[in-house]
């Protein structure tokens, strides 16, 4: 009875779960080739010490995210006396959503941004910059809420953390084979016929590591799409997203990065420029194209004003 | 949220508790004898409009619903500082039962058309003979209620919340988690 216009995207939940699928694979691959490996020198123990003590890591990293996360970014929290409408907004979001309130927090920076961490929606923080507090409207700045809420809501911080174990287990093993010569992987003495077992594992790992970057950052840029999904569709305003988002992609990006005259001689002979689509740029970025955003909130804005649901 | 939705990165937007509203009429019987609060006729339901024509016309349709009941005074639409829409409507201060009614109207026709999950809270105020107000704050997402008594500007009034709060307990679903009292400065009707 109770209808909603919540639409499915099954695309992006088909690819998502593709990606997470592969990441999981390729850890347990990992896993499984150094034992192997390991095993026929004569030393099975190893891989299981550096998995672990990967997954260590990992668990450290997603257990204390909070602290982390604030101390990096010097922010601190804020009560409801000291910043009434930020938590106004927050309570409201909240109860709309029915998840608990996070507390919250402000960073003294002119960058406009925003982000949301903590290992359950229990003990998670969302913070802002003193920059995106002057940048942007009422509006907007409760549709990036929305958004940081949802990861909060999807534990975004703990999918991401599980999968990267992979690659923090595969960077460590990198790590761990690149002073391979000291003798910390033993099996070199009764391998003399063959490629020593450390170049080996130096050549899977590093293999290992470069795959999962690639997939992490696809996987990355499926859950802000998600989380742009559901924050439009918890304030309902589309549109305010969208201003939002042009608002400090375009302030983030008028600051040129290189030396444009470096590249204008070259420029000048192409109509639009060259490799759009995949670019190694747009392959190893932690957020979809503003396009792509923008599109996604643009269909949303025309499922919610679809008359007759 | 499940374990499915969390690896898919899906939130189910939380479909809104509708009964409990119908309980407010003997509850507000029991403000009255116990601590001399009286329904002041008015009720307001919260909510979030959505942007686009599909929630315009659904909000028209309501409010010409309410309006054309010739029995009852008119509804009228307000909007606060944080984006949310009220609607206010307007009763004989006796008939809490009739006031229910046309709140649950407001919520159906949201619901009916999609937008079930916008809706945030509605508001029953009480006033005591000397003026002080408290509303009868019901949670959509919870299915629960809540009083809040603001007092001055920016402060609430504790004492008497957590005494509504205690002579209700028994007749209304209340709210246990403190953390979700949300305060409504400048709701219509306080």
């Amino acid at each position: 009875m109770a209808s909603s216009r919540f639409i499915k995207d099954t695309g992006l939940t088909t690819r998502m779960t593709l990606v997470m699928f592969l990441l999981g694979a390729l850890f347990v691959g990992l896993i499984a080739a150094l034992m192997g490996l390991f095993w026929s020198s004569g030393n099975s123990g190893l891989a299981f010490i550096i998995g672990i003590a990967g997954l260590g890591v990992a668990w450290w990293q997603w257990y204390s995210s909070d602290k982390l996360a604030m101390k990096a970014m010097r922010a601190r929290e804020v009560t409801p006396e000291q910043a009434p409408e930020l938590h106004g907004m927050i309570d409201r979001l909240c109860a709309l959503a029915d998840m608990p309130k996070p507390r919250v927090g402000i960073a003294d920076m002119a960058i406009p941004n925003a982000f949301a961490t903590g290992r359950s929606p229990e003990r998670s923080v969302v913070c802002v910059t003193t920059g995106i507090l002057r940048t942007l409207d009422a509006e907007e700045m409760e549709a990036v809420l929305a958004h940081e809420l949802s990861h909060v809501a999807h534990r975004d911080v703990l999918v991401m953390t599980v999968a990267s174990s992979a690659g923090i287990a595969a960077g460590m093993l990198t790590r761990g084979a690149q002073y391979g010569g000291l003798g910390l992987f033993g099996g070199r003495r009764d391998n003399n016929n063959g490629v020593p077992v450390w170049l080996v594992v130096l050549v899977v790992s590093l293999v290992v590591y470069a795959i999962s970057f690639f997939l992490l950052k696809l996987l990355s840029r499926y859950r802000e799409l998600a989380a742009d999904r559901a924050g439009a569709y918890l304030t309902m305003k589309p549109a305010a997203l969208a201003s939002a988002l042009q608002k400090i992609t375009g302030e983030m990006n008028t600051i040129p990065q290189r030396d444009l005259r470096t590249s204008q001689a070259m420029n000048a002979f192409f109509i639009a420029p060259a490799l759009r689509g995949v670019s190694l740029s747009t392959l190893t970025s932690t957020h979809p194209s503003l396009e792509q955003r923008l599109e996604q909130l643009a269909r949303i804005q025309a499922e919610l004003g679809r008359p007759d649901a | 949220m499940g374990f499915w939705d969390v690896v898919t990165g899906r939130t189910r937007p939380k479909a809104a508790n509708l009964d409990s509203l119908f309980l407010v009429p003997s509850a507000a019987i029991t403000l009255q004898t116990s601590l001399g609060l009286l329904p002041t006729g008015e009720g307001a339901v919260c909510f979030r409009a959505a942007s686009g024509a599909a929630f315009q016309q659904t909000q028209d349709e309501v409010v010409s619903l309410l309006n054309d009941d010739p029995t009852a005074p008119d509804v009228s639409v307000t909007r606060d500082d944080f984006g949310f829409t009220w609607l206010v409507a307007h009763r004989d201060p006796a008939d809490t039962a009739g006031l229910c009614t046309d709140l649950h109207a407001v919520n159906t026709s949201l619901e009916g058309q999609g937008f079930g999950a916008g809706l945030l809270c509605s508001l029953v105020p009480f006033a005591d003979p000397a003026g002080h107000r408290v509303g009868l704050v019901y949670l959509y997402k919870q299915g629960t209620f809540y009083p809040f008594a603001p007092q001055g500007k920016q402060s609430r009034d504790n004492l008497t919340e957590i005494q509504v709060r205690d002579a209700l307990a028994g007749e209304l679903p209340m709210e246990q988690d403190l953390g979700r009292w949300l305060a409504l400065w400048g709701a219509p009707g306080l």
